[in-house]
């Protein structure tokens, strides 16, 4: 054997290193999770002790990451098909799936254990029901077999809030229940922009993704009818008093031009044209859910300088 | 990020790489382990608040 044949494959040989188990985490959706999960924490009534919180959000994000490992251990044989998912840890080889597997099931059970011990075991459960979601009933049931998987899937992208909620009041409300529903609403015209334009990645490796099953078309139609549906719940937190004015400014004007690019990908269908419109969206989209909670959590700091009249004592 | 050109590496290389990833890997679960302990700590402290001080001896 020469040393060219023995060298291959080296990165197996020198083990995992430890960037590679946090590549495993999607650290770019859990800083969305994080997010969101702050916002719902921020936005409760009552308040949680600044340790208490950073744990929270803390085991929350964790418990994230742990999902994510989890899906690309049990994704990494479709995962080396595609271009988007093609430099994955698992798929070049740096780690096992073995070792994902361990790294995953670890983390989730210890983020949940210590999200359910240390702050209460509504935000414990929640958080154990977003995990097992995202892997038995997306990952491992609907993925592979329904254009609807993204639809259904895309509650486990919509708990985190809702878990921050729990955390700091120990229940769940109709605010946490419309943070949830903002994200679940927003899941399936985000993913299908992205799907449009990476449809034949999906058809390579048989993920039966709404392009693939249904066509372009009628993805076009399913992203306006959703967008449709998503910008009202995106301003419904104002008129529930979860957000104010600045809030309900914020969500009016961006879902306008959220809905103006959904028109854009349905009417736009041919050509480098159409996938630069999908992108588009794609990208405005991920802009929008960071804007929409943004605002909330701006207004939310906001009321609380006024209250400790942080405002009052500059202008007095 | 270190050896992910090894193709060209000697089996010595690979060997050092391979203790030294290996020697990370051990220092980042000791690092979670005590960043868990001191969360459960912290966490205890909090909950306790100042009755921890207002007790009988």
């Amino acid at each position: 054997m020469t040393l060219e044949t023995q060298v291959e494959g080296t990165e197996i040989g020198a083990g995992p290193a430890v960037g590679d188990f946090i590549a495993l985490m999607k650290p770019r959706v859990m800083s969305l999770v994080v997010f969101t999960a702050l916002v719902g924490m921020m936005a409760a009534p009552g308040g949680l002790h600044p340790v208490l919180g950073f744990i929270a959000l803390l085991c929350i994000t964790i418990g994230a990451g742990a999902s994510g490992a989890l899906n690309m251990w049990y994704d990494a044989d479709i995962d080396r098909h595609m271009a988007r998912t093609a430099a994955r840890p698992i798929p070049r080889g740096l780690v096992t799936a073995g070792e994902a597997l361990t790294f995953g099931t670890v983390l989730s059970v210890t983020s949940v254990l210590t999200l359910g011990v240390l702050i209460n075991w509504t935000a414990g459960a929640l958080l154990a029901l977003t995990i097992a979601f995202y892997i038995f009933v997306y990952t491992m049931w609907l993925k592979r077999r329904t254009p609807q998987n993204i639809v259904i899937g895309g509650a486990a992208g919509a708990f985190p809030p809702m878990i921050g909620w729990a955390a700091v009041t120990g229940g769940v409300s109709i605010e946490g229940i419309v943070l949830f529903l903002i994200i679940f609403m927003w899941t399936p015209p985000h993913f299908w922009a992205l799907a449009l334009y990476r449809c034949r990645d999906y058809e390579r490796v048989g993920v039966p993704m709404l392009p693939v099953v249904a066509g372009p078309d009628e993805t076009r139609r399913q992203i306006v009818i959703y967008s449709l549906l998503l910008v009202p719940v995106a301003i419904s937190p104002y008129f529930i008093g979860l957000g104010g004015l600045a809030y309900l400014v914020t969500s009016s004007v961006l879902g306008a031009i959220f809905l103006w690019l959904a028109v854009r990908v349905y009417r736009v269908r041919e050509g480098r044209a159409a996938d630069k419109v999908a992108k588009q969206l794609f990208a405005f989209s991920i802009f929008y859910l960071f804007a929409l909670f943004a605002a909330l959590l701006g207004e939310n700091i906001a009321e609380r300088l006024i209250a400790w009249g942080v405002f009052g004592g500059l202008t007095a | 990020m270190t050896g992910r050109n090894d193709s060209k590496m000697t089996k010595a290389q690979i060997e050092a790489e391979r203790v030294k990833r290996q020697r990370l890997r051990s220092i980042a679960i000791a690092v979670g382990l005590g960043v868990l302990v001191v969360l459960f700590y912290a966490a205890t402290i909090v909950h306790l608040g100042g009755n921890a001080l207002n007790r009988p001896l």
